[in-house]
């Protein structure tokens, strides 16, 4: 079995990542310009990521698969980011967001890494505002905070509700002004296909141009996957339609492998589903929670319209379990309440799966101005999207799949098992442990964006390495296994299009695989998806031409992977005999129906190594010095 | 309900041959709560069946913040409706009624097939100047440098542009003057945004001209399609600022780019 190194320095836990800064290997500026870093992606991490290493003169090229680098699915976060810079004078430190996000993560992560991420959360904001980033301000000019799910203080950075949108507008000029530098190329409409391997060493990749269909290779002393999450698993999510897991699917074939596959984040606050042809789901954002009240009638089946229900007939069944935190509580805790509901018959709606958001109290107290000032926009597109009007009528809403804590395993220099390759931004699992807090996302991207990844490939930089020409026979071996990939797509032959699969492959691993599960649902999961993909590679239609724009097959390629994802979720979801975090087996339950964990058996990662249907799991045992393990409570 | 479609297909812009043409399709049983694109989803999964070749058109968010969707509907860039062509919904139209589909109409927007147009040009404006030239590492607290919130409104105004070209595209001189305004603005009333002022509406302005974007000659059109609302003043302050820089500054910085 390897023996996995998650490399983490000496000393005590606050003075770690500034030892391992003194401690690591520079590459002088004369010769930067000689190293080349391949960056995949141009998401918050991404591109935060090549902008810092171009600054510092490496070359690097940056591939996305949109038409322009700027749309990056990280544009779409609405709510904000957080920082401990304690300016509401809360008391809040590193120390205390370190230990929330521990908790939040039902103590499923690295304390060394999440202890970093807090402190380097100052940092980030101080960046994106040199940048240009247009953060709310106070009428005295200084930053806006408020707060956010699972969390007791002000420590969320926001503007308005497109957060994401300005941050990562910030980091793609920083990488434009490389760009013009001269320092980074863009491919911009090019997929990477897969990783190429010299001597031990991630050297390479081939890729598609998805305009012209030609397959490329490129070279470089480091390759950086900042891929993104994997939640279109579940088909209909909150990602972006093109958000997908081939990068670092590819990856992990190749042999890097994939830690917590099963723990994936479903968020409390989305539109609910209206029909069959719906392509995604839209979040709205959490920051909505700090003002809006949620609830469902008493009464099953009371059809009055919301206004009419006095008070003694709703139940704000957050604000009656989770007294502490009420609405605020964190995400898995507030997506599964409202599932309970919603199963004992209690939700609303077309569907009967939804609940109430309400805004009368918080407009009543504040004022519509005051409502209007905060979530102006996200009601606006609330309204847009349901043709309701949230100011007169509360919102309904219910959970959707969102985000993917785990993902590609890395130890504390965010390398994958395979030297050279790096996985940073939400590609990889390293920070959220079992369960996501809300604005950390954000948070973690651009720490490692800006502030780890880029010292910790210098590292790697640092280490000599033999030229490479695109013209080894690795690139050779590997670029025929892609062109045979692509070619055994194009040869099904056919009648049904990758999204019918797709949309079928969701419907198994969110009923089965989603917000509960059990070992006979898996066990039927993991047939279900297998009898799909034998159909998807027997009933599959792509059309013709692979050397052309051809989207059709970019989509089948794509569903491909997240065909074999869903199965090694399902074979993970099934070994980790306990709840935690997102990951509820409905046989590990208190009797009030809460999560419990098996902190003897499963305080670990487990990292897959591939397997095809057999895939390996490695554990990484998790030591918990500073915090002490315990029940999570939001009571 | 349901709709006849008349989509523009085209294999290849780059092809001198095939200039291009609309098919038509008649779609039916759309729930009124579909978008467009979805109603387009169906009925590429449609043609797949019947083994043709799918529409290609561009998109990813599908809730109107990546700028990826790009379609002129009924002759307006991304609809009547004033949103982006994700959000256009099926109960904005008549049932039964025709809905033309065409791709962005600007020579600075090669067409890449069908529905999908190159909008490269846009990014290459944004190099020429779209940003404030800091790189990583310590910056001073952001409180040290305060900015009220009715200038924080003013740049966040302008900031929020997604970059989808409906401005360019709506143009009748195929003019980049909002998108770029937009960026000016955001940028030039921060206070972080000071020292490079001149150089980066120079350098912006110059590249806008070298992709062979037009001049404005206040149609308005720009601002009545943006799915942002991006207000027409901000042309208003890229002219200012612009007059201003070549009155006052002094050497011309190099910084227009060749077009790619
Ligand atoms: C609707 C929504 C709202 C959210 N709101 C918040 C919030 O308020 N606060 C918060 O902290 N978090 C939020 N999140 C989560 C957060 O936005 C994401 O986790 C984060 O943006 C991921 O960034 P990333 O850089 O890792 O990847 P992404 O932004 O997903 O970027 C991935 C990049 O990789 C590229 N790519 C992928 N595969 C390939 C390939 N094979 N070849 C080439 N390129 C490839 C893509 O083109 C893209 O450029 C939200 C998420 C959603 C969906
Ligand atoms: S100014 Fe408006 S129309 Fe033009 S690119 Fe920006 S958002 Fe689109
Ligand atoms: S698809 Fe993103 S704006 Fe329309």
């Amino acid at each position: 079995m390897t023996v996995l190194d998650s490399k983490i320095p000496a000393g005590p836990l606050q003075d770690k990542w500034q030892n391992w800064l003194d401690a690591h290997t520079l590459v002088g500026p004369r010769n930067r310009a000689g190293k080349n870093v391949i960056v995949i992606g141009t998401g918050l991490a991404g591109a935060s990521c090549a902008a810092s290493l171009g600054a510092q003169g490496f070359k690097v090229k940056s591939f996305c698969f949109q038409d322009s680098p700027r749309r990056a699915h990280s544009i779409a976060a609405q709510g904000g980011i957080n920082a401990a810079k304690d300016y509401a004078n809360e008391g809040d430190s590193a120390h205390r967001l370190f230990k929330d996000t521990i908790k939040g993560g039902d103590f499923r992560s690295r304390e060394a890494n999440v202890m970093r991420l807090a402190q380097l959360s100052e940092n980030i904001i101080d960046q994106a505002v040199a940048q240009g980033v247009p953060f709310n301000r106070e009428y005295s000019g200084a930053l806006a905070t408020r707060s956010f799910g699972g969390v007791l203080v002000q420590r969320t950075f926001y503007t308005r509700g497109q957060t994401g949108q300005q941050l990562l507008l910030g980091a793609y000029s920083a990488l434009e002004h490389q760009v013009a530098a001269g320092n980074i190329e863009v491919f911009n409409r090019h997929e990477m296909q897969d990783v190429v391997i010299v001597d031990g060493e991630a050297r390479g990749v081939i890729v598609r141009n998805l305009i012209t269909g030609e397959i490329e290779r490129h070279a470089a002393d480091a390759v950086v996957l900042a891929s993104g999450g994997y939640t279109n698993v579940y088909y209909l999510s909150t990602n972006a339609m093109g958000s997908n897991v081939t990068a670092t699917w590819r990856a992990h074939k190749r042999g890097a492998f994939f830690a917590n596959p099963c723990y994936t984040q479903i968020h409390p606050t989305c539109i609910p589903q209206s029909g069959e042809y719906q392509s995604k789901l839209t979040l709205m954002s959490e920051s909505l929670r700090n003002d809006g009240r949620i609830w469902v009638p008493r009464k099953s089946g009371d059809d009055r319209p919301p206004a009419e229900v006095p008070e003694a007939e709703r139940y704000y069944f957050l604000e009656e379990r989770y007294p502490a935190f009420g609405n605020l509580a964190p995400r898995d805790i507030a997506s599964r309440a409202a599932k309970v509901v919603c199963d004992d018959g209690l939700g609303v709606g077309g569907t009967g799966r939804g609940v109430f958001l309400d805004f009368r109290d918080a407009i009543g107290a504040q004022g519509k101005d005051a409502i209007e000032r905060k979530y102006g926009n996200l009601f606006e597109m609330y309204s847009r999207i349901t043709g309701d009007n949230p100011y007169e009528t509360p919102m309904m809403i219910y959970p959707a799949p969102h985000y993917a804590m785990g993902g590609l395993w890395v130890d504390y220099e965010l390398q994958t098992t395979i030297p050279g390759l790096f996985a940073i931004g939400e590609a990889n699992f390293s920070d959220h442990g079992a369960n996501r807090l809300g604005a950390s996302a954000l948070m973690q991207c651009l720490a490692d964006g800006y502030f780890v990844a880029p010292h910790t490939v210098t590292n790697h930089l640092a280490k000599n390495h033999d030229e490479v020409s695109t013209s080894d026979s690795a690139f050779d071996e590997v670029e025929s296994d892609v062109r045979g990939h692509i070619q055994k797509l194009m040869d099904v032959g056919g009648g049904t299009s990758a999204q019918a699969f797709h949309r079928e492959m969701g419907h198994v691993m969110l009923d089965k695989c989603g917000m509960s599960r059990t070992a006979e649902g898996l066990d039927e999961a993991l047939t279900d998806m297998r009898k799909i993909k034998a159909e998807f590679w027997s009933d599959l239609r792509v059309d013709p031409g692979d050397e052309e724009f051809n989207q059709s097959l970019e989509y089948a390629n794509r569903v491909s992977d997240f065909l074999e994802l869903g199965e090694l979720m399902i074979h993970d979801a099934r070994r980790r005999e306990e709840s935690c975090g997102g990951h509820f087996r409905e046989e590990h339950q208190t009797d009030d129906g809460e999560a419990l964990r098996d902190d003897d058996h499963f305080a670990k990662v487990t990292a897959w190594e591939f397997g095809g249907d057999d895939p390996v799991p490695h554990d990484e045992a998790l030591v918990f010095d500073d915090v002490k393990l315990a029940t999570r409570s939001y009571k | 309900m349901k709709f006849t479609l008349e989509i523009w297909r085209q294999f290849d812009g780059s092809d001198e041959n095939d200039k291009g043409r609309f098919e038509t399709f008649q779609v039916e049983d759309i729930d009124p709560d579909a978008s467009l694109l979805e109603v387009l989803d169906q009925l590429n999964e449609r043609l797949s069946r019947e083994k043709q070749r799918n529409i290609a058109f561009d998109s990813d968010c599908r809730e109107g913040i990546c700028g990826a969707c790009s379609l002129v509907i009924d002759g307006t860039p991304h609809g009547p409706q004033q949103v982006t062509s994700c959000q256009t919904y099926m109960r904005d139209f008549i049932d039964g009624q025709t809905i033309t589909i065409e791709p962005y109409r600007a020579n600075t927007f090669p067409v890449i097939r069908d529905l999908a147009v190159d909008r490269g040009a846009l990014d290459r404006v944004i190099q020429a100047g779209g940003y404030i030239s800091t790189t990583t590492g310590p910056q001073p607290d952001p409180n040290a440098m305060p900015v009220s919130p009715e200038v924080q409104e003013q740049a966040m105004d302008a900031a929020i542009c997604i970059g989808c070209g409906a401005c360019v595209a709506a143009c009748p001189n195929g003019a980049a003057m909002l998108f770029t305004g937009a960026k000016v603005t955001h940028l030039n009333v921060l206070p972080q945004g000071q020292p490079e002022r001149q150089d980066r509406v120079i350098g912006m302005v110059e590249q806008m001209d070298a992709e062979g974007f037009g001049g404005c000659t206040n149609y308005g059109e720009c601002s009545r399609v943006c799915p942002q609302e991006i207000s027409i003043d901000v042309i208003g302050m890229l002219n200012r600022e612009y007059r201003k820089a070549k009155l006052t500054k002094k050497s011309k910085p190099d910084k227009a780019m060749t077009t790619q």
